[in-house]
């Protein structure tokens, strides 16, 4: 029957005829509903396309996957970084590094306290903190008192290298080796009062949210670490 | 199970973690020839559900074979374009 249906729109007129007839002779809810079921299928019938109609739609179609897809050859990743505590400054890299290997071309966005990660100098001071994470060895209690954040960060930095796992610096060198686009906030180099120059080469400075929401309209995966 | 593919090149990544091993992997394959195979050597036990998972998700690589020994993880992969 639906294969029928642009052949049935060439004779629409006559199709409406019966379907019109059938509704007054309903009298129970049943015909009833059969008669308006009817109806709708005959009103479509008059509103479908015809083949002709048809092909050039599916040609059109057609031709705007071709479009897109031959726009969209590569994939791409959009991460926005927003901590700079040591843990979590990994997430990011680690994806990103990841996810270029992967062939993604991979844009971080680093604002506020992610800002930290591309600082050259603060990267390599990014700390630990003592308080707010029940995992921690030390209770709360001991882990608010002065010069714990510096204590958890050595224990952190010890297992970091006992276990050979990639420092903070060696993970952004590796990214940036792969292709990877780390950006940097301007509104939060502003203020933190931070200087161009005190990033890593090739960090991209000059940007705004405006970029961050363009690389993330464009990308296949978007993150917000 | 070498013995079907040619091992181009030796990649030795022991005691590198987590990203190091399939980030330096896409590096040396990108390095190598079409047809060319690569032998992956790590310690990270992680490796092998991820360089499998690396080379599923990325066009140009074909995972040939894995194999989990007492410390070492051996991977071959071979670059296919």
């Amino acid at each position: 029957m639906r294969s029928d249906t642009p052949d049935a729109a060439d004779t629409s007129e006559a199709a409406d005829g019966p379907a019109e007839a059938d509704a007054p002779d309903a009298t129970d809810a049943a015909d009833a509903a059969d008669a308006v079921t009817d109806s709708t299928s005959s009103d479509a019938a008059a509103e479908a396309p015809s083949r002709a109609e048809l092909a050039a739609r599916v040609e059109e179609l057609e031709d705007a996957i071709a479009a897109a897809t031959a726009d969209d050859d590569g994939k791409k990743m959009s991460i926005i970084a927003t901590k700079g505590t040591l843990d979590m400054a990994y997430p990011p890299l680690i994806l990103a590094s990841t996810a270029a290997a992967f062939g993604y071309e991979v844009t971080v966005f680093h604002t506020f306290w992610g800002l930290d990660i591309l600082h050259e100098e603060r990267s390599k001071n990014l700390k630990l903190s003592s308080v707010g994470n029940p995992n921690m060895p030390v209770p709360n209690v001991v882990g608010a008192l002065p010069g714990m954040d510096r204590v958890t960060t050595s224990m952190m930095e010890k297992k970091i290298d006992d276990n050979d796992t990639a420092t903070i610096e060696e993970l952004i060198d590796t990214s940036l080796e792969m292709g990877v686009e780390f950006q940097a906030c301007q509104m939060t180099i502003d203020l933190m009062d931070y200087d161009e120059d005190d990033f890593y080469d090739g960090v991209t400075t000059g940007v705004g949210a405006a970029t961050a929401i363009q690389d993330l309209a464009e990308a296949d995966i978007q993150l917000l670490v | 199970m070498s013995d079907a593919f040619d091992i181009t090149e030796t990649l030795d990544v022991k005691g590198a973690s987590c990203p190091m091993p399939v980030v330096q992997t896409k590096s040396a394959i990108d390095e190598l020839e079409t047809g060319d195979v690569l032998e992956v050597l790590a310690t990270d036990p992680g490796s092998m559900s991820d360089i499998d998972g690396w080379a599923a998700g990325t066009e140009g690589v074909e995972l040939l074979d894995q194999a989990a020994g007492d410390d070492v993880y051996k991977h071959y992969v071979r670059r296919t374009e």
